[in-house]
């Protein structure tokens, strides 16, 4: 288990002063004009080295993000965006970090812009985040202050400012484009890449969309080097990460961990172990709604990390653990979850739109059992011709839930139909 | 998507208070000259909460005009967007979050507690304009399951006592307890700390059970 001394997020539930004098004490901003000196490139290899990808969902290396922007200047500016429209169901961290650690995040936005040339970062926050958006707000009135941010940020001769702005309620906006086209003051639809936004990004210029957690571990990867943060979890899954375990455990919570921890050690160390114990379980989502259900005997050995679950044909995605216990009906639980795709869907790309409500229909049907038997394979195949066929991953995370349930849940959905067909059924 | 149909009789018209016309320059500098649209969404919640929590259609042509954009630009926003209501709603907007993590902790019973205690449905008003009872998409606060956002705040670790009795609360004119319902700072465990355990003393302190 991981040690105290190393983790990140020294108050991530809030029970120690959040603001400067606390954050301070706790090692924020200590030194941040040294990192700064050691220059752009450096502290893109150093982030480079420490393995870090990507806390969002999909995982790239984040150094290498980073690398991507224009070295040489053009004369456009530069933007850091940092995604905290944490939206994905389960998922409730960058929440935590945004309202218990949020110097981390401010100081983090600070190196990662200056290493990438940008002088500004928005920071675009759920709507629905409103006691969150103030006092992350409250914590950058106060890094303005006392110059740690603005003009002349931490006395290094570097401009840098820090601006909050409010979702308004969409789910899509997590996506980067979207988010970027939003941020324009439009409907928050993706664009069709390429152009990248390294080079065509916010307002045009090149920018880099990060999530709230890969920024807010970045100051203290190089503070303690980046062998300090590849130590932990396995080669090519370095690091913490902050869990989240939500469902049908006896204590929800969030923690931060090892990366590559076992599912089975995370729940029953952290969450107080599966409701009735662990023979009670069911099945568990491992990575928030867009990732497929891992079924009991997948459970049992998996490692939560990316290549781990990647090879249960899931995926870390958020690191939002759902846990279902035998008392669940997984059909319905994942038509809730087509349900949210269907409502979240931009509108866009006609796979997406169309697809997303003919799954939900057709998952309703599943659910009250009232679907033909030869319906699975129909659900399964259009599941295929949406996933790839749209701008955005929306449609291949509402395609990748109903495949986890027919891979490993077929036998209930049949049995489902079975029975209201024989007429003594339970579900309908 | 925001699905809503703007139904309602329409004011006919809309200005900022002295207040939000300062608060809307200030919104405006955020961002690069030239990308004064930037401010939309902003200015449209400003404007949503002067206007008692709701946003009418002069109210989206008075932001509009003021940051110099076509007026569909800015109906085009309205209606993508969740969180700007088209109609009137009541004073305090219940919103029940009903996605998976909430379900499978038992967000069935607080719906069926909130449309029981305030005798409407999803989409309804009370009948003193005092309640909006809405059905959510995930809030983001899943380890503290279930829960329902009040107007700004969150409400969680909910079961249908603790909903009833805020409800009950804010229909009594006073202030109920946001956050966990049920003896939590926020998102640790509920049982103690099994990481950061040199913050016992401090959670206990912040629960007062010390």
């Amino acid at each position: 288990m991981l040690a105290d001394k190393d983790r990140i997020f020294s108050n991530i539930y809030g029970l120690e002063d959040p603001y400067l004098k606390g954050a301070k004490k706790r090692g924020d901003w200590d030194g941040t004009k040294a990192i700064l000196e050691l220059g752009r490139e450096e502290i893109v290899n150093r982030i480079k080295a420490s393995g870090l990808r990507g806390r969002g969902g999909a995982g790239f290396s984040t150094g290498m993000k980073w690398s991507f922007m224009p070295k040489e200047p053009s004369g456009r500016p530069h933007y850091l965006v940092i995604n905290a429209d944490e939206g994905e169901p389960g998922t409730c961290k960058d929440r935590e970090i945004m309202r218990h650690d949020p110097h981390k995040l401010i100081e983090g936005a600070l190196i990662a812009s200056f290493a990438m040339g940008a002088n500004a970062a928005y920071c675009y926050v759920r709507g629905e985040f409103f006691r969150e958006t103030e006092a992350l707000q409250r914590a950058v009135d106060e890094a303005y202050a006392v110059g740690l941010i603005g003009d002349n940020a931490c006395k290094s001769g570097f401009k840098f400012d820090f601006y909050i702005h409010r979702g308004m309620g969409s789910y899509i906006c997590g996506e980067e484009t979207a988010l970027i086209e939003s941020l324009e003051g439009k409907k928050g639809q993706p664009r069709l890449k390429p152009p990248f936004p390294a080079n065509v990004g916010l307002y045009g210029a090149p920018t880099t969309v990060n999530n709230v957690e890969s920024i807010a571990v970045a100051p203290e990867i190089l503070r303690r080097g980046s062998e300090w943060f590849a130590g932990f979890g396995r080669p090519n899954n370095t690091g913490t990460k902050l869990f989240l375990i939500s469902g049908h455990v006896n204590q929800p919570c969030l923690v931060e961990e090892e990366m590559s921890i076992p599912l089975k050690e995370l729940i029953e160390k952290h969450a107080g172990g599966v409701r009735g114990g662990w023979d009670n379980l069911k099945g568990v989502i491992p990575g928030g709604a867009s990732v497929p259900v891992l079924p009991r005997h997948l459970c049992d050995d998996v490692l939560m990390d990316f290549d781990s679950l990647r090879e249960q044909q899931s995926g870390l995605g958020t690191a939002a653990v759902m846990v279902m216990d035998q008392s669940t009906d997984i059909v319905r639980a994942i038509t809730r979850l087509s349900a949210f795709y269907k409502h979240e869907s931009c509108g866009q790309c006609t796979p997406c739109r169309e697809g997303t409500g003919w799954m939900w229909r057709m998952m309703k049907k599943m659910s009250a059992g009232t679907a033909q038997p030869d319906e699975i394979d129909m659900l399964e195949e259009v599941t295929r011709q949406i996933e790839g066929h749209t701008i955005c991953a929306l449609g291949d995370a509402a395609a990748w839930p109903i495949q986890g349930l027919i891979r490993h849940f077929r036998p209930e959905l049949e049995k489902r139909i079975a029975e209201v067909k024989s007429g003594n059924s339970q579900a309908a | 998507m925001n699905e809503q149909a703007q139904m309602s009789e329409q004011p006919t018209n809309f200005g900022f208070s002295d207040e939000n016309a300062k608060a809307a320059e200030a919104v405006i500098t955020k961002y690069p000259k030239g990308w004064k649209a930037s401010a939309v969404m902003p200015l449209l919640d400003l404007a949503q909460r002067q206007n008692d929590g709701w946003l009418p259609r002069v109210a989206m042509d008075y932001v509009a005009d003021m940051l110099s954009m076509p007026r569909i630009r800015v109906y085009e926003v309205a209606t993508f967007y969740t969180m700007y209501n088209l109609n009137p709603v009541g004073k305090y907007h219940v919103q029940v979050c009903t996605n998976l993590p909430c379900w499978l902790r038992g967000s069935d019973a607080i719906v069926g507690s909130c449309k029981s205690k305030l005798g409407v449905e999803f989409g309804e008003t009370t009948k003193d304009r005092l309640f909006t009872l809405s059905e959510a998409e995930c809030l983001g606060a899943c380890v503290n399951a279930p829960m329902m956002q009040i107007n700004d705040d969150f409400y969680e670790d909910l079961d249908s006592g603790s909903t009833e009795s805020i409800l009950g609360e804010l229909a009594a004119g006073s202030k109920p307890k946001t956050g966990s319902q049920i003896g939590r700072v926020s998102c640790e465990p509920i049982d103690g700390l099994t990481t950061l355990t040199h913050q016992a003393e401090a959670r206990a302190a912040k629960l007062g059970v010390a």
